[in-house]
C-alpha cells in the first residue's frame, strides 16, 4: 500500500499514547489504588466508584489533552507535599514558610487570585501589542493560577478532615468554595480553546469575567471572612455533591465563556479591535462549542440534582426557586442551541443572547440565594 | 371539516405554538419563584389587601405549579411535542437510511465542499484507495454504477445524529408525562367535579370528613406528618392552599427515638429517626433509622427525614410575681403545645406553650463576629390576656454572658412582626434570680422606703452635730424618689423632674437623683439580704454593677407586659420528628426520561452527520463532494483536511 495515504490515515487513541501517557496513567491508577486501600472504609460504595471513575476521567481528559497531564500531577505534587508539611497539625499553617506563604489552601487560592488577575492583564497587553511572546506569557499564568487554585481545593480538603474528622468534606460544598471552582473551570475550558483554535487573542475578554469572579472572592473572604471552612449541614451530607456541583460548574462556568466571547464577537463586529480579535466565524464557532458543552453537562447537573433531591428533600423537583431558575436557565439555551441548529441562526443576535444568557445563568447561581428563599440556602449571603 | 383538523393539527405540532408555550411556562415558573408559594392566606391578605388577594388567589398564584392552568400547559406541551415527533420522526429515520446515490454530476458540481482530482493507476487501484480512505475516517460507503460508466461511491457518517433530535423531544414527553403523574392530577380533577375539596378546620384527623380524604389507592402524593417521640399514626397531611387533605396509608408509623447530633462548634450535624413500621402483612415490625439523605421505601411510599419540632416536652417553671412587696413566687408545670390558664374572670390569663429548644447556638458577641456557641435551652409561650390579646415571650433557662455579664434573659413582643425586646435580669452572687427577686421586693416596699432613707441619711450625711432639719428633708426627698422609682421605674423619676424641677437645673437634679437612687439601692439591697439572713453585700464593683443592672431591669419590668416572670426550672424533653412521605411513580418515567435527553442532546451535539460522493470517471478524474446537514467551521476544517489528503492519496 502507498505509505503517503498511511501516514494520513486517523491513528486510534491507544495507538497514539506514547510512554508518558502510561506513565501518567499508571501513576493515577496507582493513586487511586493505594487511596482506596487506606479509606475505602470511610468511603460507601459511590465514593468508591467515584474514586476510580475520577482517575479514569483524568487520564482520559490526560490522553486527549495533554497540559492536564502536567496539571493533574503538579496539583497532586504540590498537595501531597502540604500534606507532608502539615504532618497532621493545623496549626503549622501559620509556621512552616511553604504552608504559610505558597501551599496551605487559603495561600494557595490567593496565588490563584493574583496570578489571575496579572493574566487578564497580560492577556490585554498582548492584544494590544499583537506580542505572541506576551500571549504565551499569559497563557502561562493563567495555567500557573490554575494549579494554585486547585492545589488550594485539595489542601483546603485536607484542612477540613484536620479541624475535625467529621468536618471534614470536599470543598465544594458553599458559595466561597465554589466560585473558586467557578474560576478555575471557566479558564481550564477557556485555555482548552485556545489551544484548540490556536489563538490568545479572546484571553483578555474570558479572564475578565474570572477576573470579576476572583474580586468577589477577594470581597467575600476580607469583609465576611468566607474563607473559614464550615462543618456541613445534614441536607449536603451526600455523596450526591462531589458530582452535582462540579457538573453544574462545568454548565456554569461554559457559558460565562460563551458570553464573553460574545462581547467580543458584537465589539469586532462593529469594527471594534477586528483586527486584533479571532475571525467572527472563529468566535461563533467558539460561542457555540462553549454552550454545547455547557448545555450538555448544565442537562446532566440539573438531572443528578433532581435525582439528589428525590433523596433528600422527598421529591426530584419541587418547584424550589433554585431549581426553577435552572430549568429557565435551560430553556433558555435549549432555545438558543434551537435557533442554531435547526434553524440555522448565526450573526450577531446569537452573541446578543449569549451575553444576555450569562445574566439569567448569573441570577440562577446568585440571584437566587441574593433574593429568593428556598430549600437551596446553603450559599447565602 | 378536514381543513379546520388539519389546521389545528398544524398549529398544534408547529415549533412556534411549542416556543410559546415554553415562553409562557418560563414567565409562570418566574412568577412561582418571586412569590413565595404555599404560604398561609394570611400572609398574602397582608401583603396585597383583599382585592389583589382575591384577583391572585383565582389566577392561582399561590401554589401555580399546581394551578390548573400550568398543568393544562405541561398538557399541551407534551401533546404539541408528541405532534412535532410524529410529523417528524419519520422523515429523520428515513433520512438516516438514505443514501442518496441518485446524485447527478451536476448536482455535485453545485456543492460548495468540492474538488476534483486527476487519479493514477487502474480504476479498480483508486476505487480500492478511496474506500479504504473512507472507511478509516468511519464513513460507511456503497459504490453503484453512474450514468457514462462512472462510478459513484457513496459515504455517510454520523447519521445517528438525527436520533438525538428524536431522543431528546422524546425525552421531553416522557419526563413531562412522569411529572403529570406525580403532580396531583388524580385530585385536581376529583376536585373540578367536586367530589373532593380542602380541609380547612383546625380538627383531629379522625373527623376530617371523607371528601377530604385521600385513600391508600392514591397513585401518587407527598404528604406530612408529626410524630412526637412514643406515638404512632397512619395517616399523613398534605397542605393544599388554604388548608389540607388527609392522606391515609397503608401501615402504621411509630417514632421510637428522635437524634440531633451535634458538631463540636454547636452547629447541627445530623437528625435521625428510629422509626418502627406496621402492618397487617408484616409478620414483624420494620424497624428503620431514617436520615436526611437516607431514606426509607415501603410499600412504594418513601419516607424522608423532614424537620423536628417539639413533641410536647413536660416544663417545670417557678413563676415569680413582678410587682408587690414580698418575694412571692409559685412553682407551675407546663406542657408544650399545651394550655395553661392562670387566674380568674377578668383577671385570667392563658398562658400558651409553643415550643421548647434545647440547643440554641448563638452568636453573643458585640460586634457579632465572635464565635457560636450553645446557650442552652429555652421557652417560647404566649400569654393571652381574657380579650384575647397575646404577647409573645422567648425565656433562656440558663443565664447568657452579654458584654462579660451574666442575666437571666427574656425577651418579649407585642406581635408576631416586631423584635423581641429583653428583659435582663442580673445573676446575684449565687448565680440565681433570687437575688434580684428580694432586692425588688424591698425596692418596692413603702414600708421599706422609710428605713431605707434614714440609713442612707446616716451613711450619707457628715457624721457632725445632728441637722434634723436638713436630716428631715433629705430623707423626705429619698422616700419620694424611691416611691417614684417603685411605681414606674426611671420613667417615672425623669417625670418627677420635669414636673418639680425648672429646666435650667434638671440635668443637675437627675445625676444627683440617680446617685441618691444608686445610694437608696445599696441600702436597699443590704435590706433585702438582711432579711433573708444572708451578710451584708461587700461595697466593691461587682455589687455596683449587680445594682445598676438590677435597677434598669427593675426599671424594664414596667415595660415587660406581664406582672410575672417564668423561670424554667426543669424540662423533660420530648421531642417529634416531621416525617414527610411521598409515593412517586412517575419517577421511573422522569429518569428514563432523563436518560434519554442526555444521549439525545450528546449525539445531537456531537455526533456530527457528513455525506461524502466521489464520482470515478473512466478517464479517472475524481469528483469529491462534502456535505454536512449543519453549515459550520468544522465542516470547513474537515473538508480542507480530506482535501489535501486525497491530493497526496490520488497523486
Amino acid at each position: 500500500m502507498n505509505n503517503v495515504y498511511a501516514a494520513d490515515e486517523p491513528i486510534p487513541l491507544l495507538k497514539r499514547l506514547n510512554w508518558q501517557d502510561w506513565l501518567y496513567a499508571f501513576l493515577l491508577m496507582a493513586g487511586s489504588i493505594y487511596a482506596f486501600n487506606y479509606y475505602n472504609h470511610h468511603m460507601d460504595v459511590y465514593e468508591q466508584g467515584f474514586l476510580f471513575g475520577a482517575a479514569l476521567i483524568f487520564i482520559w481528559l490526560g490522553w486527549v489533552w495533554r497540559p492536564v497531564r502536567a496539571l493533574v500531577v503538579g496539583v497532586g505534587a504540590l498537595s501531597l507535599f502540604a500534606i507532608y508539611l502539615y504532618d497532621a497539625n493545623l496549626e503549622r499553617a501559620e509556621q512552616v514558610f511553604f504552608l504559610k506563604y505558597l501551599i496551605s489552601s487559603q495561600s494557595g487560592i490567593m496565588w490563584m487570585n493574583v496570578l489571575f488577575i496579572l493574566a487578564t492583564v497580560i492577556y490585554w497587553v498582548a492584544l494590544f501589542n499583537r506580542s505572541e511572546f506576551t500571549g504565551k506569557f499569559a497563557s502561562s499564568l493563567a495555567w500557573a493560577a490554575v494549579l494554585m487554585g486547585f492545589v488550594g481545593l485539595m489542601v483546603r480538603w485536607y484542612e477540613s478532615y484536620l479541624i475535625a474528622p467529621d468536618v471534614g468534606h470536599i470543598p465544594v460544598s458553599n458559595l466561597y468554595e465554589v466560585f473558586v471552582l467557578f474560576c478555575l473551570i471557566t479558564a481550564l475550558i477557556y485555555l482548552y480553546y485556545e489551544q484548540r483554535y490556536a489563538t490568545r487573542q479572546l484571553g483578555g475578554f474570558v479572564m475578565l469575567i474570572v477576573s470579576a469572579a476572583v474580586g468577589f472572592i477577594l470581597w467575600y473572604i476580607f469583609d465576611r471572612q468566607a474563607h473559614t471552612i464550615q462543618p456541613l449541614v445534614p441536607a449536603l451530607q451526600s455523596y450526591w455533591m462531589k458530582i452535582h456541583v462540579p457538573t453544574n460548574f462545568i454548565g456554569y462556568g461554559a457559558f460565562a465563556l460563551a458570553a464573553m466571547v460574545g462581547v467580543a464577537y458584537l465589539l469586532s463586529s462593529r469594527g471594534i479591535l477586528a483586527s486584533r480579535l479571532p475571525s467572527l466565524d472563529t468566535m461563533d464557532d467558539v460561542m457555540y462549542k462553549s454552550i454545547a458543552i455547557g448545555f450538555a453537562f448544565f442537562t446532566i447537573a440539573t438531572i443528578l440534582g433532581a435525582m439528589w433531591a428525590a433523596e433528600a428533600w422527598g421529591g426530584y423537583w419541587s418547584w424550589d426557586p433554585k431549581e426553577t431558575w435552572a430549568l429557565i436557565v435551560w430553556l433558555n439555551y435549549a432555545a438558543w442551541l434551537h435557533l442554531r441548529l435547526v434553524k440555522g441562526m448565526r450573526g450577531p443576535v446569537l452573541a446578543w443572547w449569549a451575553v444576555i444568557g450569562l445574566f439569567v445563568t448569573t441570577f440562577a447561581f446568585i440571584g437566587v440565594n441574593m433574593f429568593l428563599s428556598g430549600l437551596h440556602s446553603y450559599g447565602e449571603l | 371539516m378536514q381543513t379546520t383538523s388539519k389546521r389545528i393539527y398544524d398549529l398544534l405540532s408547529s415549533m412556534r405554538f411549542a416556543v410559546s408555550l415554553l415562553t409562557v411556562l418560563g414567565i409562570a415558573s418566574i412568577i412561582g419563584t418571586v412569590l413565595k408559594q404555599n404560604e398561609p392566606y394570611t400572609n398574602y391578605i397582608v401583603q396585597f389587601g383583599q382585592f389583589w388577594f382575591e384577583v391572585f388567589e383565582v389566577l392561582g398564584l399561590y401554589d401555580v405549579y399546581h394551578s390548573v392552568w400550568f398543568l393544562l400547559i405541561l398538557v399541551f406541551l407534551v401533546l404539541s411535542t408528541s405532534l412535532c415527533i410524529y410529523r417528524n420522526s419519520p422523515t429523520m429515520l428515513r433520512e438516516m437510511r438514505l443514501w442518496r446515490e441518485h446524485a447527478t454530476e451536476k448536482s455535485l458540481r453545485a456543492f460548495s465542499h468540492r474538488h476534483e482530482y486527476q487519479a493514477g493507476g487502474s480504476t479498480e487501484e483508486i476505487k480500492a484507495k478511496l474506500t479504504r480512505f473512507l472507511a478509516t475516517r468511519g464513513f460507511r460507503y456503497k459504490t453503484v454504477a453512474h450514468e457514462g460508466g462512472s462510478e459513484l461511491i457513496v459515504a455517510k457518517a454520523g447519521t445517528y445524529q438525527r436520533l438525538g433530535y428524536i431522543f431528546t423531544h422524546l425525552a421531553i414527553v416522557v419526563i413531562c408525562i412522569g411529572g403529570l403523574i406525580d403532580g396531583n392530577v388524580p385530585f385536581k380533577i376529583q376536585e373540578l367535579m367536586g367530589y373532593k375539596k380542602v380541609e380547612t378546620l383546625d380538627i383531629p384527623a379522625s373527623e376530617v370528613p371523607a371528601e377530604s380524604r385521600l385513600s391508600i389507592a392514591n397513585l401518587s402524593f407527598r404528604a406530612n406528618m408529626t410524630l412526637p417521640e412514643g406515638t404512632s399514626a397512619d395517616v399523613s397531611f398534605m397542605r393544599m392552599r388554604d388548608g389540607y387533605l388527609v392522606q391515609e396509608l397503608p401501615f402504621t408509623v411509630a417514632l421510637k427515638d428522635f437524634r440531633i447530633e451535634h458538631y463540636a462548634t454547636g452547629q447541627p450535624k445530623s437528625f435521625e429517626s428510629d422509626l418502627v413500621i406496621t402492618d397487617a402483612e408484616l409478620a414483624e415490625p420494620l424497624e428503620a433509622t431514617i436520615s436526611v439523605n437516607k431514606p426509607l421505601t415501603y410499600k412504594g411510599i418513601t419516607i424522608y427525614q423532614s424537620d423536628f419540632q417539639d413533641g410536647g416536652s413536660n416544663l417545670d417553671f417557678k413563676m415569680w410575681a413582678l410587682f408587690g412587696d414580698q418575694v412571692v413566687s409559685l412553682p407551675v408545670k407546663g406542657v408544650v403545645h399545651e394550655q395553661l390558664v392562670l387566674g380568674e374572670a377578668d383577671e385570667a390569663v392563658t398562658l400558651e406553650f409553643d415550643d421548647f429548644r434545647k440547643f440554641n447556638i448563638l452568636n453573643l458577641s458585640e460586634d457579632g463576629k465572635g464565635k457560636l456557641q450553645n446557650v442552652g435551652p429555652n421557652v417560647t409561650y404566649k400569654v393571652r390576656d381574657s380579650q384575647g390579646q397575646a404577647r409573645e415571650y422567648v425565656t433562656y433557662m440558663q443565664p447568657l454572658q452579654l458584654d462579660g455579664r451574666y442575666y437571666f434573659v427574656s425577651g418579649m413582643r407585642a406581635t408576631l412582626q416586631e423584635d423581641y425586646k429583653y428583659l435582663r435580669i442580673p445573676v446575684d452572687d449565687e448565680f440565681q434570680v433570687d437575688g434580684f427577686m428580694r432586692f425588688r421586693a424591698v425596692m418596692m416596699d413603702a414600708k421599706a422606703h422609710e428605713l431605707i432613707a434614714s440609713r442612707l441619711s446616716a451613711s450619707a450625711l457628715p457624721a457632725g452635730g445632728p441637722n434634723s432639719e436638713v436630716q428631715e428633708k433629705f430623707e423626705s426627698s429619698v422616700r419620694q424618689l424611691l416611691k417614684a422609682f417603685a411605681l414606674g421605674g426611671y420613667t417615672r423619676v425623669a417625670a418627677l423632674i420635669e414636673e418639680s424641677v425648672p429646666e435650667a437645673e434638671r440635668e443637675k437634679a437627675a445625676q444627683t437623683y440617680i446617685k441618691i437612687i444608686n445610694g437608696a439601692a445599696y441600702e436597699a439591697n443590704n435590706l433585702a439580704r438582711e432579711l433573708a439572713g444572708k451578710p451584708a453585700a461587700n461595697p466593691n464593683e461587682e455589687t455596683v454593677l449587680f445594682l445598676q443592672d438590677s435597677l434598669n431591669s427593675l426599671s424594664d419590668l414596667f415595660f415587660y407586659g406581664t406582672p410575672f416572670y417564668m423561670q424554667l426550672k426543669e424540662y423533660e424533653h420530648r421531642e417529634a420528628s416531621g416525617l414527610q412521605l411521598t409515593r412517586s411513580p412517575g419517577k421511573n418515567l422522569v429518569y428514563s426520561g432523563s436518560v434519554l435527553l442526555v444521549l439525545g442532546i450528546f449525539a445531537m451535539i456531537y455526533i456530527r452527520e457528513r455525506r461524502i460522493w466521489m464520482l470515478v470517471k473512466p478517464d479517472n478524474r475524481v469528483l469529491f463532494a462534502i456535505s454536512s446537514n449543519r453549515k459550520n467551521r468544522d465542516l470547513d476544517v474537515e473538508f480542507s483536511k480530506y482535501q489535501e489528503q486525497l491530493q497526496r492519496l490520488l497523486a
